[in-house]
């Protein structure tokens, strides 16, 4: 009998312990935020054009971690679906067909001539790349520029164009045309 | 240390993992003396010939240059100027492919020599000890010095480091099997190299100087051994002949046994490496002020007759280079490559020019270039790993390229690679190697520049959010205040109720002020006091009145001739009743009495045209009950003051409103029962689109009235204004969905009495009666010509919007479809057409005295602008 509750006793105790270290462990290590909204955010191009459906990258990455299709990045194209896919254990899809477009990066471009300095481009703008007051002339930043193309639609005058950025030798990617070579597979 | 000093002076050196020894042809060359070249006919000089970025033109096209000028200011230590070779001319400034594998385009100068080779004027320098260390450092980044032996870095940078360094190695090696220049340039000149490495060591102060030169060059190591033969710590190392020898790490680790780690620096280990056509450049640059505008160019392969090196002028095109040894290639098969075989790459145009890296142009013969070797798969055979100069694992980066694994590359050291070439070199499966590390490469280093910007994006996403953010919360927390003080004001309007009648008065003169200024010159400040009394109008009777005239105007509108010629007469003594008396409701009388009349007068009009005289009598009594209803309505309107004579002016306006838009439903409806009317009761007629028209018509005519109605009911400027753009855009649409319009501005401007100038004339002035139109705007005053552009810019959408409805049901309603393609056809015409008829009307605006024209002609353009935009989206419609 004693042994019996000598047992109990110590059975207890251990559990006790262990509990009350398991909640202070969840009080001091707790985490703030879903992990996996931070990576998944990190492998998103940031263009925050919201061509997903979403307004931005990051509600994008919170609905991917929430069991969103991750085939809706199209500025990402298949590289990101690709990395997505690997972070989130699934197969990777072929992009969505309502978003397929060619991903080569360009930036907007302001015909200023045309610009009658309206704002309205300013305020699509979700990187505040646009420089421009009422009334004066805009232009686009184009190095903060991500080409999201957000800002085309509200130009009452069109006078904002998408334009791919120019390759330089600085950006040049040794395609393997000037060489003839053949790939293999 | 001193064990390493002791091995070199034994001439005991190392070896470094891996090389390669490809077919040597340097004896094309390395046999004749180096060749000046004549000028050539235009000299192309890259902005940028080097690592680093490019300096800022300081020519303009048309300028003269002299010999040795410089053409860019460097603007970032990582930038070294380019000077004119030659005295010339700029030609122009512009784009042309320079000496990179991409085949690109970057920004050139070209120059056109003038023949005479002037020189800009020069300081020589005896003894180059006396000058300061900055100033010999100076020098040498205004001679635009880079390193000669391919990669271009900039000479300043790596000359400014710490003094007391172990080893200043000069590099001699040449490892390229064909490349002499350095040879040559040992042999001709073996003095002035010892100048430059003279004057680093007086920079560098190195404990020891190594120059390492592969056994292949005994003439070259003769040369340099005499010259140095006095110098103690200067030390001649004859290293084996082993590609790439001539690599920096490699040679290190071959003359000192030391190796780089990845991704250091040799500073790191106490050792700085210079090229020798660096060095030379150095002592022209410093003992004789002359910058680096020329270099030795090794033009070798069997596809020349006459193969040597030459001393070309930067700037030169390859193609004078190719000319001057005769190539034997016929022009279609003729690879000029630039650099040496193994690292060299084919240019696309033979007009690339020589720039300072450049130090070979290679044109091969067919059997020497094995350019048709398919690739197949790797056998994993492991030669490459072998002779490997940087102890890499090339197959495994090969597939680990191909399946873009970047991580992988990382992790297998890709960016020790130095591009060599040596695993391709000997890979039997002829796997271009080098070719897919140089594309990892690249593709690494974009990622990673996409990685910052995204990161930067993201960064200012979020502050753009939280500015938003602070900016709503900013709006929100005036709001309340704002809201604040207004319940705290009504808490205290107790005892301000005298202040607020005082308000009231203020109003009240205001207002009729505007009523004066609206009103012509002949009226007196006795009638500004009536018009104030005019405001208490009872605003129930005044909407009752308005919509029996409406009723009765709806009667009239099927009148026959009889009617016709009563409704003028009624209108015309209204009119004339109300003109002498100064009452206000006798002027509403009137408009109403007038807008009558002209309905009649259009109802009369096409019934005239159209309709039997069967519908005579029944018609005339119609006519009879519309006049009696009329005189109603003037006798309600004279005895409503009388009645309620304290009415808030502000409801009476609201009621207004409510009239005026139920009288449109009616005159709409009235429109539509009219056009069926016609059409049924008289099919003689001819185009059912004329009803169209003429209801239409009619439309805009009982609007216009309205519009005046109202206007003088509450006596507001503003609302007259907007309903004058109202009626201006029924106008047009009037106007464009009719093909006579001339009768209706007749109309409209014979029964137009002056009094109601600035409302009535608007509306006119769209329906092309300009005359009238500058007449009355001479009389607006400039305050309410503002508001009325306002006005007419609402009307003008407004118009526009019309003309593309009524082209959209036309071609529901009407039969003819014939009519409906022109109008759609014919629709961006008509937006066109619209915008050129707002201008005139603001150029008629211009009469007026205290308008600016510059705003208008602004206006205007802006007009246009959005014009055309609206065009286009119309266009890209209709395309859909």
């Amino acid at each position: 009998m004693t042994s019996l509750l000598l047992a109990l006793l110590v059975l207890g105790v251990i559990a006790a312990l262990f509990g009350a270290l398991l909640g202070f462990a969840s009080v001091k290590f707790k985490v703030e935020g879903d992990p996996l909204v931070e990576q998944l955010d990190a492998l998103l191009p940031q263009t925050q054009c919201g061509q997903c459906g979403y307004p931005g990258c990051k509600p994008y990455a919170e609905a991917v971690a929430n069991g969103e299709s991750i085939n809706k990045c199209a500025p990402g194209g298949e590289d990101t679906i690709k990395k997505i896919a690997d972070l989130m254990g699934v197969e990777p899809e072929p992009l969505d067909g309502a978003h397929e477009q060619d991903n080569t990066p360009k930036v907007a471009f302001i015909i200023e001539e045309d610009c009658i300095g309206c704002t309205k481009c300013i305020q699509a703008c979700p990187v505040d790349a646009i420089i421009g007051a009422a009334k004066q002339m805009h232009t686009i930043i184009s190095d903060e520029c991500t080409g999201c193309d957000l800002c085309v639609a509200p130009c009452p005058v069109d006078c904002i164009e998408m334009r791919p950025i120019a390759q330089t030798t600085k950006n040049w990617q040794w395609d393997l045309n000037s060489i003839p070579v053949v790939e293999l597979d | 240390m001193q064990s390493i000093i002791n091995r070199i002076e034994n001439n005991q050196f190392w070896k470094f993992h891996g090389g390669i020894h490809p077919p040597e042809q340097k004896f094309l060359t390395n046999s004749k003396p180096i060749k000046p070249l004549h000028l050539p006919e235009l000299l192309i000089i890259p902005v940028q010939q080097h690592i680093g970025v490019p300096g800022d033109i300081l020519v303009n096209i048309g300028d003269t240059v002299l010999k040795g000028q410089s053409l860019t200011a460097p603007t970032s230590p990582m930038a070294v100027p380019v000077h004119a070779p030659t005295s010339g001319t700029i030609e122009k400034i512009a784009l042309h492919v320079t000496a990179h594998p991409s085949g690109l385009s970057e920004l050139c100068i070209f120059l056109k020599p003038d023949g005479q080779d002037k020189w800009r004027p020069r300081e020589l320098c005896e003894d180059y000890k006396t000058l300061d260390r900055s100033d010999i450092i100076r020098k040498i980044t205004d001679a635009g010095i880079s390193g000669m032996g391919g990669a271009g870095f900039p000479t300043h940078i790596k000359v400014d480091s710490k003094p007391n360094i172990d080893f200043l190695i000069i590099n001699a090696a040449e490892c390229e099997p064909y490349i002499t220049a350095d040879d040559l340039l040992m042999r001709e000149h073996s003095a002035t190299i010892l100048d430059g490495i003279n004057i680093l060591r007086h920079l560098l102060i190195p404990r020891l100087v190594l120059i390492g030169i592969e056994d292949n060059k005994p003439e070259a190591i003769e040369a340099l051994k005499k010259a140095t033969a006095d110098i103690n710590d200067i030390h001649i190392c004859v290293v084996p002949t082993k590609y790439p020898m001539g690599g920096e790490k490699q040679l290190i680790k071959a003359l000192t046994g030391k190796e780089i780690a990845s991704g250091g620096l040799p500073i790191q280990q106490g050792i700085i490496m210079q090229n020798v056509a660096t060095c030379y450049a150095i002592a022209d640059a410093v003992i004789n002020d002359k910058p680096l505008i020329e270099r030795v160019v090794t033009v070798s392969g069997q596809g020349l007759e006459k193969p040597q090196n030459i001393w070309a002028a930067l700037g030169t095109p390859v193609r004078d280079l190719v000319s001057l040894c005769h190539s034997t290639q016929p022009a279609d098969k003729k690879a000029i490559i630039m650099g040496g075989p193994m690292m060299g790459f084919t240019l696309p145009i033979d007009t690339v020019p020589v720039v300072k890296t450049t130090n070979c142009v290679l044109v091969p013969s067919e059997k020497e270039l094995n350019l048709h070797n398919t690739e197949v798969e790797c056998i994993r055979c492991g030669q490459c790993a072998e002779v490997c100069p940087s102890n890499l694992l090339p197959q495994e980066l090969q597939w680990s390229a191909k399946a873009k694994d970047h991580d992988k590359l990382k992790a297998l050291n890709l960016f020790d690679c130095i591009d060599c070439g040596a695993c391709a070199y000997v890979c039997p499966s002829h796997i271009p190697l080098v070719q897919y590390y140089r594309i990892a490469k690249a593709e690494i280093r974009q990622q990673e520049l996409q990685d910052i910007k995204a990161e930067k994006a993201k960064a200012r996403f979020e502050a753009r959010k939280a500015r938003l953010e602070r900016e709503r919360k900013a709006r929100e927390e005036k709001q309340r205040k704002a809201s604040e003080a207004r319940r705290a004001a009504m808490n205290n309007s107790q005892e301000g109720t005298n202040a607020k009648s005082a308000v009231a008065a203020a109003l009240a003169r205001v207002k009729a002020k505007k009523a004066q200024d609206t009103g012509v010159s002949a009226e007196t400040s006795t009638e500004a006091t009536t018009e104030v009394k005019t405001e208490t109008l009872s605003p129930v009777q005044a909407a009752i009145a308005r919509a029996k005239a409406k009723k009765a105007a709806q009667a009239a509108q099927s009148t026959e001739l009889n009617g016709d010629n009563k409704a003028p007469e009624t209108g015309a003594n209204a009119g004339a009743d109300a003109t002498p008396s100064d009452d206000k409701q006798s002027k509403v009388a009137a408009a109403v009495a007038r807008a009558k009349a002209k309905k009649a007068a259009k109802a009369k009009q096409e019934a005239a045209s159209q309709t039997p005289e069967e519908n005579v009598p029944a018609e005339q009594t119609l006519a009879g009950q519309s006049s009696a209803e009329q005189e109603k309505a003037e006798e309600q309107m004279n005895t409503a003051p009388k009645e309620k004579p304290a009415a808030d002016s502000k409801q009476a306006k609201v009621a207004a409103a409510v009239a005026k838009a139920k009288a449109r439903k009616q005159a709409k409806a009235k429109a539509e029962q009219a056009e069926s009317i016609t059409e049924g009761s008289a099919p003689s007629q001819d185009e059912p689109e004329k009803t169209d028209v003429t209801s239409a018509e009619v439309t805009a005519k009982t609007d216009a009235a309205e519009a005046i109605e109202t206007t003088e009911a509450p006596a507001n400027d503003k609302k007259a204004k907007i309903a004058a753009a109202i009626a201006k855009a029924k106008a047009k649409k009037a106007k464009q969905s009719s093909n006579d319009l001339d009768e209706s501005t007749d109309d409209s401007t014979i029964e137009n009495p002056l009094k109601e100038g600035t409302v009535e004339s608007k509306a006119n002035s769209t329906t092309d009666s300009s005359a009238e139109d500058s007449d009355t705007a001479s009389e607006v005053k400039p305050a309410n010509d503002k508001k009325a552009k306002v006005a007419a810019a609402i009307a003008k959408a407004k118009a526009k919007k019309a003309v593309q409805a009524s082209n959209a049901g036309s071609s529901e309603v009407d039969d003819t479809m014939e009519k409906a393609d022109a109008k759609s056809v014919n629709s961006e015409a008509d937006v066109a057409e619209t915008e050129v008829n707002a201008e005139p009307l603001n150029g008629n605006d211009q009469s007026a005295p205290a308008v600016s024209s510059i705003s208008q002609q602004k206006k205007a353009r802006i007009a246009a602008a959005v014009a055309k935009a609206k065009a286009k989206k119309q266009q890209q419609a209709e395309s859909n």
